[in-house]
């Protein structure tokens, strides 16, 4: 029997070489056809990234703006960014969990929760504002890392987990307003300012050069790093290039936002959270082991992750955002009732998710999901509501129509995937 | 001949009733390829469970490293030693690219806690050329790489530790042909670089494409140790199955008989 003749292609280029492209990478986006398909082979292989929501919430913008003009008005868009705030925060919650391949269905009445215990500690024990909103989060922050333990640790399936989080935590709400159906919270004050703040204009440009600052600066660093290093790297003209594309949303967002009243704090705040959870997600060790306990949950463990503190920690995280979400919902009904919380909040959050991009199989997504998620079903609710004699039930309909689209193009987009993986033997 | 880098003697292993090994001899030295053979059952994942520390061997017999008697009670005491095991599930996140697997649970920071991507995909870049290992983008996820490029970064990620002993489990045996070679390349280049390789296998063209030795097991005892060079096919099956009459020789018996009759 002879030896098996080893077949290998000679060394990857020579050392001396800097930027390092392999010449069998067909396409790289160093030129603008190359660019174009690469961009063009991403589609067919399922890595559609950000572009199928961006395009549908260009067109729902197009035809909501056709239907009534006053759609795209200053003041209808600055409503709309306070409007998403809170299912906002709790799709940015529902995000690390998804990412785990688990589902939370208790957010809503975490959130609920949440604005009883606000609304309770505040009006009927006289607490602080600070210190109600500190006990709301409080509460959201066990309850998740309730959730996760039984889940984590004693090994019951999240979906049935927080099922009874579902149930329990609504019939605590609900034991908690009793006697009244609803408590009226102050119209001034810590609570109220959350949603009725607005920034001066200079302030909201502020914001926008900041965050171009720190994304230029942050870009150079690393791509002279890696430069330095001798590996594959974007060139200055590329990098600026990008980070003027970024510029262009957030200029025409400041710009639209201080024609009404300026920077909503609500938005900003909601905001925050997705750019702090999607820096946590990509570049830190923590944001690595979330995705790589999504991604396979043996080979993390194996790897030295200990996944039950991950995921323990995750639920904890997701709970405590439902719980601000609940809080934002206190602050712009200026009031806590037996219903906050409890309507269709989990459904659109998660909706809100899955159409943002993340994927319901794990592993797959990002933070800014929640931002392009609530951004889509936000408009669809502003612009119906412009629209006479269009109820609740059409918004159903045609938010029902977009999460199944989404989801089918995430399925989709994981089979194409895997005809593409060209693995196996 | 040096002092095998590690080297048992008398391993058994006991699971209630069924004795998996019995008094189980087995070394390498470094640079050397060794093939652990066997049938189904025969004893081998036991035996590389007992060295990788998955499992305790019983009192008894010893292990002894580098000419030192030690122990070995969990896997971190194997990776601390310097055994690094790559399991036929390559335990890889599929999500995660290259860079991102090779250093999971092993990430270079900076000093805020956040990740070095440079320094990783570059220490990435030398590790991988050092293998002579040729991968074009290390940033792609490792879903879409094939079973062989899988393989080879799975071997690679153990070789971060810088171990001195790989154990390789049937690293081939969902690999097509070209994929199987770079697997086999690569198995050299570790020789070369003067590990010990102890590689689980059933396919024998790749056992006597790479291996220096064959180490046999059967019904969890020593069948044999035999160097590949000089030692035929026939004779290792036969002591893989434990006679000269069995149904590998059998059926090439009546191959050979069958050619002669339509001849």
């Amino acid at each position: 029997m002879s030896r098996n003749t080893p077949v290998t292609d000679p060394p990857a280029p020579s050392e001396g070489d800097t930027g390092r492209r392999d010449p069998r990478l067909l396409d790289t986006a160093a030129t603008p056809g190359g660019w174009w398909r690469a961009a063009k082979r991403k589609v067919r292989a399922g890595e559609l990234g950000a572009a199928p929501v961006v395009i549908g919430l260009l067109l729902i913008a197009l035809v909501f703006q056709l239907l009534n003009d006053r759609f795209l008005s200053p003041q209808n868009l600055s409503n709309l960014t306070v409007q998403i705030a809170a299912i906002g925060l709790m799709t940015t919650g529902v995000i690390v969990v998804l990412l785990l391949g688990e589902i939370d269905l208790s957010i809503g009445s975490v959130a609920g929760l949440s604005a009883a215990v606000l609304a309770v500690t505040v009006m009927r024990h006289g607490w602080p504002e600070w210190a109600g909103i500190a006990a709301a989060l409080g509460t959201g922050l066990l309850v998740g890392l309730f959730h996760g333990f039984v889940f984590a640790k004693i090994g019951v399936p999240a979906f049935v987990v927080t099922l009874a989080g579902l149930l329990g935590w609504q019939g605590l709400h609900l034991w908690a307003m009793s006697p009244d159906g609803t408590i009226n919270t102050r119209s001034e004050g810590l609570i109220a300012s959350l949603t009725q703040t607005y920034f001066v204009p200079w302030i909201g440009w502020a914001v926008v050069l900041l965050v171009l600052a720190l994304h230029l600066a942050s870009t150079l660093t690393s791509e002279h790093r890696r430069r330095a290093a001798g590996l594959p790297h974007r060139s200055l003209a590329e990098t600026v290039l990008r980070t003027a594309l970024l510029a262009v949303p957030l200029a025409a967002g400041a710009w639209i936002l201080n024609q009404h009243n300026g920077l909503p704090l609500a938005f900003l705040v909601f905001v925050g959270a997705v750019v702090t959870l999607d820096l946590v997600l990509r570049k830190t060790r923590y944001g690595r082991m979330i995705y790589a306990v999504g991604g396979n949950a043996e080979a993390a463990r194996r790897a030295g992750i200990n996944t039950v503190l991950i995921r323990i920690s995750v639920f904890g995280i997701a709970s405590t955002l439902a719980a601000l979400g609940g809080v934002m919902l206190v602050s712009r009904n200026i009031a806590a009732s037996t219903t906050t919380g409890g309507g269709q909040e989990l459904m659109m959050a998660i909706a809100a998710a899955v159409i943002g991009g993340t994927s319901l199989f794990g592993g797959r997504g990002n933070a800014y999901s929640a931002l392009l998620g609530g951004l889509v079903l936000g408009a669809i609710t502003s612009g119906l509501l412009l629209l006479p004699n269009v109820d609740t039930s059409v918004r159903f309909m045609i938010t029902a129509a977009v999460l199944l689209v989404a989801v089918i193009m995430d399925a989709a987009s994981r089979r194409g995937r895997k005809t593409h993986a060209r693995g196996g033997g | 001949m040096s002092t095998p880098v590690l080297e048992l003697s008398g391993i058994s292993k006991t699971f209630g009733a069924v004795r998996a090994l019995d008094e189980v001899d087995l070394h390498v030295q470094q640079g050397e390829v060794v093939a652990l053979l066997g049938d189904n059952g025969a004893g081998k994942s036991t035996l590389v469970k007992v060295i990788s520390g998955a499992h305790t061997a019983d009192t008894g017999g010893a292990v002894v490293w580098d000419g030192r008697t030690v122990e070995i009670t969990t896997p971190a005491d194997a990776q601390r030693l310097g055994i690094a095991t790559i399991y036929q599930d390559l335990a890889l996140c599929d999500n995660l690219d290259i860079v991102a697997n090779l250093f999971l649970g092993n990430e270079h920071l900076h000093f805020p806690g956040t990740l070095d991507e440079v320094e990783m995909e570059r220490r990435a870049w030398e590790l991988l050329r050092s293998l002579s290992v040729d991968i074009p983008d290390l940033r792609v996820p490792v879903a879409s790489l094939s079973g062989g490029q899988r393989q080879i970064v799975a071997i690679a990620r153990a070789l971060l530790g810088e171990p001195r002993v790989v154990m390789l489990d049937e690293p081939t045996a969902a690999l097509g042909v070209a994929q199987t070679a770079q697997v086999l390349d690569l198995i050299e280049q570790l020789r070369d670089q003067g590990l010990g390789v102890i590689l689980i296998s059933h396919n024998m063209a790749d056992v006597r494409a790479v291996a220096d030795r064959a180490a046999v097991l059967r019904l969890g005892r020593n069948a044999g140790d035999f160097p590949i060079a000089g030692t035929s096919y026939e004779e290792i099956v036969a002591a893989i199955t434990g006679a000269a009459d069995n149904p590998v020789t059998r059926r090439d018996g009546r191959q050979t008989a069958g050619a002669e009759e339509s001849r």
